[in-house]
């Protein structure tokens, strides 16, 4: 029986697991969560999808794979390691009351009270008003939701959607009461408080805060597959550039599953599925485009602005680097535990630099959790 | 309920709930930067690092990657 990998349980590698079960392939799947589901699902798989949890998948959650030799053999893998939230520094974005708007809401779905908490959700892209809609379900005060995207081009987007002008807006604003605001960005966060462009200081518990989502490239990369500006490049059957790897994911969710589909089904089987598949992928184009980050962005953060949180490299020490790689051997940013994932996606924004290559381990790890899985 | 130990208080908490969500029901600061900031949870899904507390002992464990248990002792070092 040919044996299929999957690394990642959001709705992208489930699909998959599930697709190559019902191919006759035996099916291991690892994520780095104690639940699956992903970001999205977070343990909690809806009903119509539980069919992706096929008895015959060998499923190990809370594993991180760090490096190659880690990996157990298979004939095939396929990648499904998801996206994150980019953040952008400005002042204050380091204080304890800043967390990703993603971040927040996987706080309060694992077990953060938020009701009667006053949260301003800040950023970029349909996340956001995921987030608010969510958090204020859980009983939190919404005091805005700061879209930096320009009116114009939201509306564009709405528009192609519902054909009635501004139904989108319309329906966040009327039926979920959320205060929802275009081109409005987080100038300055203090404690207890943020201050918004347009919108002057608005007192807060939390603010939820996240630009876009970044793909997680390090283990495809890791692993030989081309990556280019951010994106794991693959042909229409979800393969990389290395033979047996595959990738599927990191879209939205309609489009993560079929990416998923056709990476785990045969040849014949995913090619029905590529039209749908397409249609998805430009759908999330247009989304990219409308909510693509305004330049203002780029100059939030003061030369004492921390860049790199893990090393406390202010934005002085790097604005006068060349490259991301010399930023790392002049002024260690990058280097510490995150490994530049947080500053990395910052920075490209910031000064326009491309992320370097990775090297093994991608993750910082005690000595015993480089033991081999492979048994 | 899960009854848990932070910084040498009791806490009881849902099963489900993560070492970070049961941290920040208390305190926002989770650890000291290496210049001494406060900071807490930033990404919730074990990529930042923020999170970091001593868990049973073993310092640097990512509480958002985790599930409190019966028993467990946390301590954060802010
Ligand atoms: C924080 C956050 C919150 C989001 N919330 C929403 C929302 O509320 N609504 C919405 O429509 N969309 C949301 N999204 C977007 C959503 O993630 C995508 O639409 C879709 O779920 C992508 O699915 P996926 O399977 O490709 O990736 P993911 O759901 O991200 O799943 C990837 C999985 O791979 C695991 N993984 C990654 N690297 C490794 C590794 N090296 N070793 C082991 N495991 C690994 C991760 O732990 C994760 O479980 C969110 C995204 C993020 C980042
Ligand atoms: S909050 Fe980012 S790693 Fe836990």
């Amino acid at each position: 029986m040919p044996s299929t990998l999957v690394i990642g349980g959001g709705p992208a590698g489930l699909a998959a697991a599930w697709a190559a079960v019902q191919s006759g392939d035996a099916v291991t799947l690892l994520d780095d969560n104690p639940a699956l589901g992903g970001q999205i699902w977070r343990g909690e798989i809806p009903a119509r999808y539980r069919r992706f949890l096929d008895p015959r998948i060998t499923i190990r959650t809370g594993v991180q794979i760090h490096s190659a030799t880690q990996l157990p053999k298979a004939d095939r893998i396929i990648l499904a390691t998801g996206t994150r939230e980019r953040f952008l520094p400005f002042p204050g974005w380091t204080l304890p009351h800043v967390l990703g708007a993603g971040g927040l809401q996987a706080m309060v779905k694992s077990g953060l009270p938020i009701a009667g908490k006053r949260v301003v959700v800040a950023g970029a892209g349909p996340l956001l008003l995921a987030v608010a809609a969510y958090l204020r379900k859980r009983g939190a005060k919404i005091v805005l939701v700061a879209e930096q995207a320009p009116y114009q081009r939201v509306s564009r987007f709405t528009q192609s959607l519902w054909r009635t002008p501004g139904k989108l807006l319309q329906a966040a604003q009327l039926a979920l009461g959320l205060r929802y605001r275009t081109d409005a960005w987080p100038l300055r966060a203090d404690p207890g408080s943020v201050t918004i462009q347009g919108h002057g200081v608005l007192p807060c518990d939390y603010l939820a805060c996240g630009f876009g989502l970044v793909t997680n490239t390090e283990l495809p990369e890791l692993l030989g597959c081309r990556v280019d500006t951010g994106a794991v490049i693959t042909d229409s059957k979800q393969r990389t550039t290395v033979p047996h790897i595959h990738f599927a994911g990191a879209g939205s969710v309609d489009r993560s599953i079929l990416e998923g589909q056709i990476a785990g089904f045969d040849l014949e089987r995913a090619r029905a599925l590529y039209p749908a598949r397409d249609a998805a992928v430009r759908f999330d184009r247009r989304i990219d485009e409308a909510f693509q980050l305004r330049s203002e962005l780029s100059t939030l953060a003061t030369p004492e602005t921390i860049i790199c949180r893990c090393e406390d490299v202010p934005f002085s020490a790097v604005w006068q680097q060349r490259d991301w790689r010399s930023a790392k051997l002049q002024t260690r940013c990058g280097m510490g535990p995150c490994q530049g994932r947080i500053c990395g996606p910052a920075l490209e924004h910031l000064c326009g630099w491309p992320a370097a290559s990775v090297r093994p381990p991608i993750f910082p790890t005690r000595l015993e959790n480089l033991l081999d899985l492979r048994d | 309920m899960i009854a848990v130990t932070i910084n040498g208080r009791r806490v009881d908490v849902e099963p489900g709930t993560t070492v970070a969500a049961a941290v920040m029901r208390g305190q926002a600061g989770f650890r000291r930067s290496v210049t001494g900031e406060l900071r807490g949870p930033l990404c919730g899904m074990g990529i930042c690092m923020e999170c970091r507390v001593t868990l049973n002992g073993r310092p640097h464990e990512r509480s958002c990657q985790l599930l409190c248990a019966e028993g467990m002792e946390i301590a954060t070092d802010a």
